[in-house]
């Protein structure tokens, strides 16, 4: 890289970084370095005027009225549909569900698919990674349906094993439910093959899209996944929203999810009728401002575009893995070679807990824990990490800063 | 200068978390519970021995942080002997320590004085108290 292209990036996302009002203020009096984005990342102003200018002059219920705000309201909404259908390139707009976030999305697949379509002797794949978002949800239907759950096994360095994978696939496997990266470990799986295969062995595939939509271009259509699920909080919307994809002649065969307003076509004490795609999905008044501000979230997004957020973060990524690789106590929990900017590590004799309150005192904001990934921590025996995992509008000084702080923690315990 | 991380790790807090004392199960054990934080994964186990009202001997076993660690090593030390409503009491002043502005008498907490940093921490609280509800949950059926 030369020199002005460094320097060209670096300007680049310093005025990024001037779009989040949050992180100028100061901790403890420390300015704020914010490496918690895995959790939830941080607002740009687009999308919080966004919000305010959505309660202050067009806010009203969404097709229902013939009101002129109704209408407005109405039509923003389903633009934003259209921007997140464009970000994902789904076919249509049908194809695109406002949900709660991530864990509604698979709930919703495991309740209305996963009860119509398993049986007793059925078979759901899952992996050792998964968020507990894409465990529980299997659980519980395969309780309700008789079904077993078989789990791919993960390398020592955080790969899925996709030898076992192939192994476990037949035709009793009904569902593929697999992350496209991993919270816990940062791992890009590689979606296309696990795609292909299970389609080979004529099972369905949920992906949980959580930790790779802020990270990387996502072509549903190319990818053929059969769900795709994301939650909207961590790709700079709101929280409250996010996005159910699912392929529509897969959609149209589902029974509703839940019951009420705005799902039906006709309701009558003689029975009730569905309404099309995707409302069929979307019981009730909807998160309408924060589906809105999703759809600013995913413009401010791709107006800086993956290939400037891929190089930035990549960079990040390789700097802060050295830096933390030169500190001898330091141990990274997840070393796969295709990995998003998402960092676990443990400090010997330091638990992660007592290495968060350091930071935290300094400014400094990371996960410390289980990250909702229990068998990842019970796969490489440790009762928790720390986790850094950073943003388009994090910067090199930042790691600095944290590199210090983890000085910090060692001579407090030396 | 109280909220700085230099007060909540003590020299006497790093000294128990990093040698705790009563670590390990207790043959002659009568009662024990285990409790988890949730929030991070950690476990805590105490295993008491008891006769009567009195606590003859108290152990723990547990994978946690610095604050958790010491917590439950300072209490194995200072609840073996006592009474059953005593190291209840002792539970309830040391709450009070790392959870208000409180003045607690310092008479009978011992070491435990080291860990008054915790109410500037206020997400540590937890840590600071798992191994207590432990011990209080090992004696719940005996009343007290
Ligand atoms: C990989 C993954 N899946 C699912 C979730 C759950 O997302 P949400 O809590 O927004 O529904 C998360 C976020 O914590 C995640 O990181």
């Amino acid at each position: 890289m030369s020199l002005n292209i460094e320097y060209s990036d670096k300007m680049h996302f310093a005025s990024i970084r001037a779009d989040f009002p949050i992180l100028s203020q100061k901790v403890y009096g420390k300015s704020l370095v914010y490496l918690d984005n895995g959790a939830s990342t941080q607002k740009p102003k687009q999308v919080i005027n966004n919000i305010t200018a959505t309660y202050e002059r067009s806010y009203a219920n969404v097709h229902r009225g013939v009101h002129y705000l109704s209408q407005i309201s109405t039509d923003a909404m389903e633009l934003a549909r259209g921007t997140v259908r464009g970000f994902v390139n789904a076919r249509s707009d049908s194809e695109i569900i406002f949900v709660r976030g991530a864990t509604e999305g698979i709930n919703l697949v495991a309740s209305s698919w996963g009860r119509e379509n398993l049986k007793s002797g059925d078979e759901i794949i899952l992996s050792e990674m998964e968020h507990h978002a894409n465990i529980v949800p299997w659980q519980l239907v395969s309780e309700q349906t008789g079904a077993t759950i078989k789990v791919i096994p993960i390398s020592d360095s955080g790969e899925l094993e996709m030898s076992e994978f192939q192994k476990l696939l037949s035709d009793r496997t009904k569902l593929v439910a697999i992350t496209h990266v991993s919270n816990a470990l940062g791992t890009i799986v590689p979606l296309s093959e696990i795609i292909r295969y299970s389609h080979d062995a004529g099972a369905l595939v949920l992906v949980d899209g959580c930790q790779a939509v802020p990270h990387l271009p996502v072509d549903l259509q190319e990818l053929d996944a059969d769900f795709y699920t994301f939650s909207g909080h961590k790709l700079y919307g709101p929280s409250g929203i996010g996005i159910l994809y699912g392929k529509e002649s897969i959609l149209e065969s589902m029974p509703p999810y839940q019951g009420g307003g705005e799902m039906i076509d006709t309701v009558s004490f003689k029975g009730s009728t569905w309404a099309d795609l995707p409302f069929k999905f979307e019981a009730g008044t909807p998160n309408i401002a924060d589906a809105i501000g999703l759809g600013e979230a995913v413009n401010y997004v791709s107006s800086i575009g993956f290939d400037a957020i891929g190089a930035h973060e990549a960079s990040l990524l390789s700097y802060a893995t050295e830096r933390l690789n030169q500190i001898e106590s330091v141990k990274i929990i997840g070393n796969a070679s295709n990995k998003a900017a998402i960092i676990s590590f443990v400090i010997e004799d330091v638990h992660p807990h007592d290495v968060g309150t350091i930071l935290d005192r300094d400014g400094i904001a990371v996960r410390t824990g289980h990250h909702c990934a229990q068998p990842v921590m019970e796969r490489y025996d440790v009762p928790a990490t720390v986790r850094a995992s950073f943003a388009m509008y994090n910067t090199f000084e930042e790691i600095d800063l944290f590199v210090k702080g983890l000085q910090k923690v060692q001579e407090i315990f030396s | 200068m109280s909220e700085s991380v230099s007060n909540l790790y003590q020299d006497v807090i790093l000294d128990h978390s990093k040698k705790p004392r009563n670590f390990g199960k207790l043959k002659s054990t009568t009662h024990y519970a285990r409790v988890n934080n949730p929030l991070c994964g950690d476990k805590v186990t105490v295993y008491l021995k008891i006769e009567g009202k009195y606590i003859l001997d108290a152990t723990f076993e547990a994978r946690g942080c610095a604050i958790s660690l010491a917590s439950a090593s300072m209490m194995s030390e200072m609840i073996k002997g006592k009474k059953i409503n005593e190291a209840i009491a002792l539970f309830r002043k040391f709450y009070i320590l790392i959870t208000t502005e409180q003045n607690v008498h310092n008479d009978g907490l011992g070491d435990l004085k080291a860990l008054s940093g915790v109410k500037n921490f206020p997400t540590r609280v937890e840590c600071a108290t798992l191994s207590w509800k432990a011990m209080e949950k090992a004696v719940e059926e005996i009343g007290y």
